[in-house]
């Protein structure tokens, strides 16, 4: 692999890439993205793999992985050239079928095609499916594109032109000046304005001229893999932005610090890494233009409070993760004490498109205070889980029914969290909001990096709030008594309701503690923990009511508030319950109405789970 | 004492002490023995000049790090936003239920460690257990009885 000596040969190399691809006959990939890999992704891609073997036709073929398709609930996804053929749910048994019948006959096997459910349509290729149709797919297109552990793959695609722009005609003050026209604000939660960011490192001084770059890939929000994807999916894209940014502030070390339950996007980024620094895109003398910049790669310790800028850079110094007040912020004295930059990885891996395509060009997508695109990780109750990308302003309705399929299983939406566990709820009647970093923070929630998290008719709001008071107060640091001490007392406080031992003075202890927390923390964490509680009082007070003066849980979740008994005309006597239940609480004659022993049950709920009439009820 | 004292000095050798390395070091090192032993920590104290309860500290503060061995068998359930609302919380109580043990607890056999991971970025599948590597999605509990009664592939439609 030879070394690049100077940025005109970036589309040089493109060419030569590019005459050199033209050659095969079918392409055929399979994507390698999180929920592919989780359904046995690597199996089809084994068995396709000797199926061509079989049939002898390895040379005309050209086998691939890529990055997340997005559509995680068909996975595995494996789309055939030419034609852009989208099979979906693929298993290593259809791979013989794939070979004999649409490779080598050109005829496409139906039964794997996306059938869409509510107008019975069948898609033949990606844009044929309403997922897609409604998205604007800048990162994520390019993530379905590429083999992530190729080089070549990124650079055929435009890669590190943007880099090779850079170094040749921007200076540092004209790449900022670019990020600043762009409107490109942080996609890590904040949405700080990045060239601010960047301005405000570019001009702090640093005694002996070091200045740091760190890339957040230490996605904490459970529900949230957009980082992964990407990391996953387009490292390259993530270092080029980096690349542009070092040169933009004069930084020459650079530090990715990923999540460690993410073994593979640690290795994708190394793979990536030591590709760029083969090519000379990376280390000394870059391009031959004289700029250095060196990347390492740090996996992260496992605490959700890292996503926080002070704390990550406390455990990237070997330090406890314990954030500092941000009386100076990182950009004048960040990683050991220097000037330092940080930014999350869907902001790194905008960078590249907008000195590519020019600022004015992204402030053109989106609205006027939130620019660009945003990937979202749609998910929970709702039917075409995965990750979707569209413009900054995008109604959550169009999000949820048209792209998302709409919650399964004949239930209805109830609301919809984002923000992740220090985000809010939004109910099924504002569902028409748009979705940008200004407008979910007006409406008690925040953008968060971009998990949605749908919720339909059997969540119990109380339930779903002491669900993340408890993992915040498993994730507080402890530094600051507010946060720490404050958590605790309101898991307390939850948990106190939802076992049916709430007392109106509950409620009105919560909330004082809330104000408490967001006025007193010290860091982020602490200050926006307390919105899942607020943005559930706001908007389901009711449900709280229900449970403190009524004694019930009306979404039927919380145990010591419900229980089950058998609706005699619904039930068949098909048995099935009382044979999964563990405490052998159910008992009825085969064919006649079964009975539950309200003594004996447990309220587990398989029953429930188990039988298949909707005969088993909660009060 | 003398192995774990190898293994942690080789380790911090191939750092080469860096300033930045302690915690790359403890995960080296949990990586080849499978936890931190206080040997290990005693060592890399010593090994990097850095005071036995800063390491500690860290050792303690991160998930990533388990001062106790783990089971033969490990079982993780995932209990991400995701997996939440589809019934997670119901999944891992009946796995607490069927080992007798809480989550972040050993079996007193030393056969099962129960985990929980806070997202796998596997959403599409939740909820997910995975059992030695293996992902087993849309979990219920009446699947957790099959999985741990040794029928693991009747469970779950997934792998």
């Amino acid at each position: 692999m030879s070394r690049l000596e100077g940025p005109n040969q970036i589309a040089e190399l493109q060419r030569e890439i590019l005459e050199k691809r033209g050659k095969f006959g079918h392409e055929i990939a399979v994507c390698g993205g999180p929920g592919c890999r989780a359904i046995g992704c690597e199996e089809v891609f084994r068995a396709l793999r000797d199926e061509f073997q079989r049939a002898g036709c390895g040379e005309d073929v050209h086998l691939k992985w890529t990055g997340c398709r997005g559509l995680c609930a068909g996975g595995t996804i494996v789309v055939i050239d030419p034609g852009g053929i989208f099979y979906q749910g693929v298993t290593p048994e259809d791979a013989r079928e794939i070979v004999e019948e649409t490779v080598l006959r050109g005829a496409v096997i139906e039964r794997l095609l996306y059938v869409d459910p509510t107008s019975g349509e069948i898609a033949r290729a990606q844009d044929e499916i309403p997922f897609y149709r409604g998205q604007t797919r800048l990162l994520l297109e390019q993530i379905a594109q590429l083999d992530p552990s190729n080089i070549e793959d990124y650079v055929a695609a435009g890669g590190y032109a943007a880099l090779a722009k850079t170094l040749d005609r921007l200076q540092p003050a004209e790449v900022i000046e670019e990020i600043r026209i762009s409107g490109l604000r942080g996609r890590g939660g904040g949405g700080f304005p990045t060239a601010r960011k960047w301005t405000a490192c570019r001009e702090a001084a640093s005694s002996d001229g070091t200045k740091y770059l760190i890339c957040n890939a230490d996605e904490g929000d459970p529900g949230a893999y957009m980082d992964r994807s990407i990391l996953e999916g387009n490292p390259h894209s993530v270092i080029e932005g980096m690349l542009i940014g070092a040169y933009a502030v004069g930084a020459n070390q650079g530090y990715v610090y990923v999540r460690h339950e993410y073994p593979l996007a640690v290795q994708s980024i190394l793979t990536a890494r030591d590709q760029a620094q083969a090519r000379g895109l990376l280390g000394e003398n870059i391009l031959g233009t004289g700029f250095d910049f060196h990347i390492k790669v740090s996996r992260g310790g496992g605490a959700f409070v890292c996503g926080e800028s002070t704390a990550l850079i406390a455990s990237l110094e070997g330090k406890i993760g314990e954030p500092r007040p941000k009386h100076v912020h990182t950009a004048v004295r960040g990683l050991f004490n220097k000037p330092t930059v940080l930014n999350n990885v869907e902001t790194w891996a905008n960078v590249p498109l907008i000195i590519s395509r020019g600022g004015a060009w992204f402030a053109g997508i989106g609205t006027e205070s939130s620019t660009g695109t945003k990937v979202f990780s749609l998910v929970g109750n709702i039917r075409n889980t995965g990750l979707v990308e569209l413009p900054m302003g995008t109604p959550l309705r169009m999000i949820i029914e048209s792209i998302g399929g709409g919650v399964p299983g004949g239930k209805k939406l109830k609301a919809v969290q984002s923000g992740g566990p220090s985000g809010g709820c939004l109910p099924a009647d504002r569902i028409d909001l748009p979705v940008d970093f200004d407008r979910l923070a007006e409406a008690g929630s925040m953008m968060g990096s971009g998990g949605l998290i749908v919720m339909d008719d059997e969540t119990c709001m109380v339930d779903f709030a002491k669900y993340f008071v408890e993992f915040l107060a498993e994730e507080s640091c402890g530094k600051c008594v507010v946060c720490r001490e404050g958590l605790d007392r309101m898991r307390d406080i939850l948990t106190a309701i939802t076992e049916g031992n709430g007392t109106p003075e509950s409620i009105e202890l919560l909330e004082e503690l809330c104000e408490v927390m967001k006025d007193a923390s010290l860091c982020a964490l602490g200050a926006t923990a307390p919105n899942p509680v607020l943005s559930t009082l706001r908007y389901f007070r009711d449900e709280y009511d229900a449970h403190v003066n009524g004694g019930r849980c009306p979404a039927g979740v919380c145990r010591a508030l419900i229980t089950f008994h058998i609706d005699a005309a619904a039930c068949t006597g098909c048995g099935a319950c009382a044979r999964e239940c563990p405490e052998g609480a159910i008992s009825g004659e085969i064919g006649l109405a079964h009975s539950i022993d309200a003594e004996m049950c447990i309220q587990c709920g398989i029953c429930r789970t188990t039988c298949r009439f909707d005969a088993v009820m909660t009060d | 004492m003398a192995t774990t004292g190898h293994a942690a000095h080789r380790i911090i050798e191939k750092h080469a002490g860096a300033r930045d390395a302690l915690i790359p070091i403890l995960q080296d090192i949990q990586a080849e023995e499978g936890y931190l032993s206080q040997e290990a920590l005693e060592a890399v104290s010593e090994g990097m000049s850095i005071p036995l309860i800063q390491v500690y500290g860290v050792a303690t503060f991160f998930r990533a790090f388990s001062l106790e061995p783990r089971g033969r068998r490990v079982v993780c359930a995932c209990t991400g936003t995701a997996c939440h609302v589809r019934g997670a919380s119901a999944v891992l109580d009946e796995l607490e239920r069927q080992l007798g043990v809480c989550a972040g607890q050993t079996t007193g056999d030393g056969e099962y460690s129960l985990e929980t991971v806070n997202c796998l970025g596997a959403c599409a599948l939740g909820p997910v257990v995975v059992v030695d590597g293996i992902n087993h999605g849309h979990m219920t509990r009446a699947d957790v009885q099959h999985l741990l009664g040794g029928e693991p592939e009747s469970a779950g439609a997934d792998r």
